[in-house]
């Protein structure tokens, strides 16, 4: 059977009949907080159970769990806080008490209610130290944190509609890819986190993970990007074009998710192990330097990190990162080639990217010819 | 946590998986162990996520509709 849900139950917590009814006819009365993506995606991933068995946005007691000891206060594994941030002015000029109802609100549109349970402050140079591991605001998670509110606001919230997604053709929510794998008769499934398009490592490690179980999610990030990154379209038709051409039917589930990234290297890493278990997942394929930014972390920390959690519930796969070796003629790990440095070609995402930007197709042993092909022809890979 | 009833396991498992909890943390007693390995391997997937048959269904239909099934 596929993995059952972080904490036991899915999560679902989107407002629906009467209750849709009454806060259609109460909205207007309620206190109101805008919000940005990145909390109204929060938002989406905490009701459709993405975050299981997160209700809502953290309360204090969870928090200062989470940033001690890596567990929520129940003891289940949680690495990353998922926390909502306001200003002390807004707090101030809205009289809240716990058990208010609160709009969340993205670009005006309604997103969320939030039940308040919560209000309380966080000293963000301790929550970078914790997460990151740096209180460096050259790292663009400990960054993010810095220019957030002072003032965090905990309780359960209830989904009213989540923000504009481009890609929702190709999102699919944990209960979703539960019944797909049913469907589909997979009992193993092991997820791959990616923000890249495919070349020949990936290929390697994603068929090495393969021989062992039914079926692969195939799971890009999307969302926020910076200059340079490939556009998350031209990630889905690369991998269409690798997976339509040298893998057999059926075995590939290709899905966006919508979630925030930070960086949080080994920390991180088990957070996206988390959130593939609440998709079904029962293995996940972590990388080397997963989730990693600059030199904060080390090449391995982020397998380490593992073995803190023998009650994750979702089996890792450290698959070392493949290369081309001249003399075994093919792509191989260290693992299992005997042959020198001077044998093996390293297939760099940097080298890859200046190739394509020319327009130009990789050598064949970088890249499969159908994704450099799907790449080129499209107009504007990568965000400007 | 609920009513609780008594179960009989080997004692050399019961010393390897304390061994293995001293080693390893993430569980406070073997019971704890037990449990969580119990529930993890008899959940059943329609209990956990709580879906009737007609929600089941639309889910199908949306996969569909998609091209995923
Ligand atoms: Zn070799």
């Amino acid at each position: 059977m596929v993995s059952r849900p972080h904490g036991g139950r899915l999560v679902r917590r989107v407002l629906t009949g009467r209750r849709r009814e009454i806060f259609e006819a109460q909205s207007g009365e309620m206190p109101r907080l805008e919000v940005p993506l990145e909390r109204a995606i929060d938002a989406e991933d905490l009701a459709r159970g993405v975050f299981s068995p997160l209700e809502g946005f953290m309360v204090e007691d969870d928090y200062l769990s989470v940033l001690n000891r890596m567990r929520l206060s129940n003891d289940l594994p949680w690495t990353i806080p998922i926390v909502l941030d306001a200003t002390r002015e807004w707090l101030e000029s809205q009289g809240l008490s716990p058990g208010d109802d609160i709009v969340l609100l993205y670009n005006e549109l309604p997103i969320a209610v939030l039940t308040l349970e919560d209000v309380y402050t966080w000293d963000k140079r301790l929550h970078a130290e914790k997460v990151f591991k740096t209180r460096d605001p050259g790292h663009p998670g400990v960054e993010a944190v810095y220019k957030r509110g002072d003032i965090l606001l905990g309780g359960r919230l209830e989904l009213i509609q989540g923000p504009p997604n481009p890609l929702e053709r190709y999102t699919l929510w944990p209960l979703e890819t539960r019944v797909l794998f049913k469907e589909k008769g997979w009992r193993t499934i092991a997820a791959f986190q990616t923000r890249n398009v495919p070349h020949l490592g990936h290929e390697y490690v994603q068929k090495a993970a393969l021989t062992f179980v039914d079926g692969l999610l195939v799971h890009p990030l999307s969302g926020w990007k910076k200059k340079g990154d490939y556009r998350d379209e031209v990630i889905i038709r690369a991998y269409e074009a690798l997976t339509s051409h040298y893998y057999p039917r059926g075995v590939v589930v290709l899905s966006v998710l919508r979630m925030n990234m930070n960086y949080a290297g080994p920390r991180e890493a088990v957070h996206h192990a988390i959130v593939r278990k609440n998709f079904g997942a029962t293995h996940f394929i972590v990388g080397r330097d997963h989730a990693g930014v600059g030199s904060y972390y080390g090449p391995y920390e982020a397998w380490e990190i593992f073995r803190e959690f023998p009650d994750l519930g979702i089996t890792p796969l450290f698959v070392r990162e493949a290369y081309y070796c001249t003399r075994c003629g093919g792509m191989v790990n260290e693992k299992v080639c005997p042959h020198g440095e001077e044998y093996r070609v390293r297939i760099s995402g940097t080298r890859l990217r200046e190739i394509l930007r020319r327009g130009e197709r990789p050598p064949e042993y970088m890249m499969r010819p159908e994704v450099a092909e799907a790449i080129i022809s499209h107009p504007n890979p990568f965000i400007e | 946590m609920g009513d609780k009833v008594s179960v009989e396991i080997s004692k050399e498992l019961y010393e390897k998986a304390k061994k293995f909890i001293e080693e390893n943390g993430g569980f406070k007693d073997v019971s704890e162990l037990v449990e969580f390995l119990l529930s993890e391997a008899i959940s059943d997937e329609a209990e956990t996520v709580g879906m009737t048959p007609e929600e089941e269904e639309e889910v199908k239909e949306r996969l569909r509709s998609l091209g995923y099934i």
